[in-house]
């Protein structure tokens, strides 16, 4: 079976690096590595066996996590690592395999519930994992890759400088004009349902600017409200409305005619039709827009203060740190704005689910 | 609107003729609406300098006047469309191509970027979506974090991107095409989980009793059911693997491509030069997308659809 | 006859459809009259133009040629004083709302108060047997149900007219008999004019006064037979001799008029 093949193979790889030079002092001088990788070893070997279930999986899991802490504790002392350690990266190879087989045990748990997020977790820490194992043993420069742990030390050091940063891009540019580029974009696509001679103008002239990298007119922008935040709000406001206006005048357009006929029997007027029915089954697709506009109006506002911005902005920071190679801090800031992304996201999605659990989509 | 209707002669009130104006009536009206605007709007945001200009030279001004020198400022606010027009007539027919100055040539380069980034983004996005499928490791582990990278600014690791791979060696077109790479392989991915996963579990169900092997199951159902889910992720692909083209040539100060001239154009106030590359990089936008359009139109004929 | 005012009234109603090239014609020369408190079933082959009668009556759509009248007035003006209570073929209930705002959705739009809207919405609801289903959602429910949902919702609006399309047609034999059953004692209770399209004549005989019969395309009036089986019939009418005559003209009538044929 394909599983068993991968278990073994990762025994075997594990078992031969251990016969491999691993760097200056190598697996015998540090004892607590060693003892480490001999329990993965061990663990593995249990998890092949097929007595119980729980012994197997759980066995299997137990040595991806010592596997993973024995090269780590090697990488405290001296190098040199990198190719002088042949051991350390084929001992890594046969636990990336065993990691594969802890994966696909994790992939088996339901997909509803917090188990749900077993398997991308795991996944989401091993390539943390192995990013930081890979810069640190193989002695990549700070300047062109720092490992996450670096990274995260700038992140609590440098919060001084990068908070300002975060409010100016977020909390000013971005919240603003998703605000007023959503709201407008909303507004519009009702007047245009009502004016269908708006909408067979606006719905091509959309699918038109669609196409057109909008993030150009950044510079038009920062020249008529200046350098500060207002001008990348602007651009937000910009490169939000197209999708909120799309989206909205589809959403509108969802209730089937059936529906619309009982609304018609019931005598009700178009405000009420509006609201008790257009709106409601709209609401998926606002949501849909709110998703992907939060995501372009960070991408909006960092890339419009790449074009000029005061000495204030994750964009403005990104830019000028990365001229003078502070390396750390751009990648930093990167992970504030990634944080901040997701998060941004996360919320709507959370709404998204309070307002529109009735839809389909919900009920897999 | 039965008044524009009853304006026009009787032979477009039927059949295709009525159809077509019906159809392009209100974005012509749109456009012209906004072109009128615009005009306005010119003279609004350039009077004030202009207006300064003519109190320095101390001479009496007419109304006139004032709005014919707001349409031809050297370096305007807002340019009037004739300008960028002109501008844009010059750089692009005007200039040989394969000089610094010609609009062309910086649309070649962001083009060959788009286009290669376009590439590799699409082959890793289908290879992935094909793994996905077919691993359930895969579905239940990478997938969450393809999706959950789209909540993160890509953009942002733009200017890493341009240094990491400078310092080992690869500049020019290579970086912008693993930025476009990067922005464009999110959608082609999604969009073919989506297209792959999509044929009737009873279509499934018969390709399980002719015992067929997962690679054909692949290349016979799901590939063909994919179709229509690819174009439209490849539409969305290419648009975007022409913004980060762009924006790849932002962060080192690039010379050449329509980011740099818009970047240069920001720096020394040439706004005319702005609009007219920004015109440019629409047009190239709408050219991309309507090219994805043609072939799909060719695929879906060849395939037995009205497309 | 039984000196009841007319509550449907059709003079040489016709409709044609200009659909691009050739005009289809739907309904040809209608002329019918339904008094109130009767309960009557179009019948016919799919395309006969039973539904298109209906959405004409409901004024979903408007006649080429010919009137109609309801209740003496036009059907828009009937519509807008709310006299139609419209059963579609499928529940038409609105995914985000509970069985009970469902139930109470027609109600708010002509305004009435809370406190009253929720005690008609209810009682209407275990009227038709879901009484303890008032906070469910509609996708939480089986076909049956959520068709009995529309009907509560049809009958809470407490109309003149019910005009009810096919609405069983898509549930099972066993429910659809049971609803059948319902309809029936519901009709009798409220005494309510009701107007039923169907293409089954064994629930056409059971639930009507009387039963028009129509053509295939185009649609015309081929027989109109009136039902003598006694009131408070229960089910197992369905296998008396009397119940298979009239359903044996019925079958005659749709015959003759071609709707068997190829």
């Amino acid at each position: 079976m394909k599983a068993r093949a991968l278990h073994v193979s990762a025994l075997l790889l594990m078992i031969a690096a251990l016969m491999l030079p691993a760097g200056a002092e190598g697996w015998s001088r540090s004892a607590s590595a060693l003892m480490c990788a001999l329990v993965s070893i061990v663990c593995a070997l249990v998890g092949l066996r097929r007595w119980n279930r729980t012994l197997e999986h759980g066995s299997t899991l137990l040595a991806v996590l010592c596997g993973a802490v024995a090269p780590l504790l090697l990488f405290a002392g001296p190098g040199p690592f990198g190719t002088a350690a042949p051991g350390i990266w084929v001992f890594l190879l046969g636990w990336a395999l065993l990691l594969w087989r802890a994966l696909s045990i994790l992939s088996w748990l339901p997909r509803r519930g917090p188990e749900a997020l077993a398997a991308p977790a795991a996944f989401g820490i091993a390539l943390l994992y192995v990013w930081q194992v890979l810069v640190v043993g193989f002695g990549v420069p700070q300047v062109l890759l720092p490992a996450p742990t670096q990274v995260a030390h700038i992140l609590a050091t440098r919060l001084d400088v990068l908070w300002p940063d975060f409010q100016q891009t977020f909390l000013k540019a971005v919240l603003s004009g998703y605000a007023i580029g959503c709201a407008s974009g909303f507004l519009v696509a009702v007047m245009a349902d009502r004016v269908p001679f708006l909408k067979r103008g606006l719905l091509p002239l959309s699918g038109l600017v669609s196409a057109v990298p909008i993030v150009g007119i950044a510079p038009i922008l920062v020249m008529w409200f200046g350098f500060d935040w207002q001008s990348k709000a602007a651009v937000v406001v910009v490169v939000t409305f197209f999708p909120m206006l799309v989206n909205t005048l589809a959403g509108l357009a969802a209730a089937d005619a059936m529906q619309r006929d009982l609304m018609h029997s019931y005598a009700a007027s178009y405000a009420q039709t509006l609201t008790k029915l257009r709106l409601p089954a709209a609401l998926p697709f606002v949501f849909n827009a709110l998703k992907i506009n939060s995501t372009l109006a960070l991408i909006a506002a960092i890339v419009a203060e790449f074009f000029g911005s005061p000495i204030l902005g994750l964009g403005f920071r990104i830019s000028a740190e990365v001229a003078r190679l502070n390396v750390d801090v751009v990648w930093a800031a990167i992970a504030i704005a990634a944080l901040a992304g997701s998060m941004f996201y996360g919320l709507i999605a959370v709404v998204e689910r309070a307002c529109t659990f009735w839809h389909p989509s919900y009920r897999v | 609107m039965t008044t524009d209707a009853a304006a026009l002669p009787a032979a477009l009130h039927t059949g295709v003729g009525a159809d077509f104006v019906h159809r392009i009536g209100p974005v012509a009206a749109i456009i012209v609406a906004v072109i009128v605007l615009w005009y306005g709007a010119a003279v609004w945001l350039n009077a004030p300098r202009v207006i300064e200009r003519f109190k320095n030279d101390e001479r009496p001004w007419t109304a006139r006047e004032l709005v014919e020198a707001t349409w031809s400022m050297e370096r305007p606010v807002l340019p009037a469309p004739h300008q960028i027009a002109q501008n844009f007539y010059e750089t692009v027919f005007r200039t040989p191509i394969d000089s610094k100055r010609s609009l062309v040539y910086h649309a070649g380069v962001t083009v060959s970027a788009t286009l290669l980034g376009f590439l590799f983004g699409t082959v890793l996005g289908i290879l992935l979506a094909i793994g996905i499928v077919h691993s359930p490791v895969l579905d239940r582990s990478l997938l969450p974090w393809i999706i959950a990278s789209q909540t993160v600014p890509i953009l942002a690791i733009a200017p890493m991107v341009v240094v990491v791979l400078g310092s080992i060696g690869f500049v020019g077109l290579f970086p912008k095409a693993v930025i476009s790479m990067y922005l464009c392989f999110f959608p082609v991915t999604i969009g073919m989980v989506k297209g792959l996963r999509s044929p009737d579990p009873l279509q499934l169900d018969l390709m399980r009793t002719y015992s067929a092997s997962p690679g054909q199951v692949l290349w016979k159902l799901r590939w063909p059911a994919a179709a229509d889910f690819m174009f439209a992720s490849l539409k969305v692909a290419i648009a975007t693997s022409l913004v980060g083209a762009i924006v790849g040539e932002l962060p080192t100060g690039a010379q050449a491509g329509l980011g740099a001239r818009l970047l240069s154009g920001s720096y020394y106030g040439q706004t005319i030069q702005i609009w007219a590359a920004l015109i440019m990089a629409a047009i190239i936008g709408v050219m991309l997308v309507a090219l994805v359009g043609i072939i799909e139109h060719v695929v879906a004929r060849h395939m037995g659809r009205p497309a | 006859m039984n000196g009841l005012p007319l509550a449907i009234d059709i003079r040489s109603l016709s409709l044609t459809f200009e659909t691009g090239g050739t005009p289809v014609v739907a309904l040809d020369d209608i002329n019918l009259s339904i008094r109130r408190g009767e309960f009557v079933s179009f019948i016919g082959p799919s395309g006969c133009g039973k539904t298109t009668l209906l959405r004409v009556i409901a004024d979903l759509q408007a006649p080429s040629a010919g009137g109609i009248a309801v209740n003496g007035v036009s059907p828009e003006a009937a519509r807008l004083n709310r006299v139609y209570g419209y059963v579609f073929q499928a529940p038409a209930l609105y995914a985000w709302r509970s069985v009970l705002r469902n139930v109470m959705l027609p109600l708010e739009i002509i305004g009435m108060t809370a406190p009253e809207r929720k005690r008609r919405a209810l009682r209407y609801l275990s009227m038709v047997g879901l009484e303890g289903f008032e906070r469910k959602f509609p996708w939480q429910l089986s076909g049956g149900m959520q068709q009995r949902v529309s009907i509560a919702r049809a009958l809470a609006f407490e109309p003149e007219l019910l005009l009810m399309d096919e609405p069983f047609g898509a549930l099972d034999e066993i429910t659809r008999d049971h609803l059948n059953d319902q309809l029936l004692r519901l009709w009798e209770q409220t005494g309510k004019t009701v107007v039923f399209v169907t293409h089954s004549i064994s629930e056409a005989v059971f639930l009507s006064n009387r039963i028009v019969v129509m053509s295939p395309r185009p649609g015309r009036i081929l027989e109109i037979i009136g039902n003598d089986l006694p009131p408070g019939r229960r089910l197992d009418v369905r296998e008396t001799p009397q119940f298979l005559e009239v359903a044996h003209r019925v079958r005659q009538a749709l015959r003759a008029g071609h709707s068997y044929d190829d």
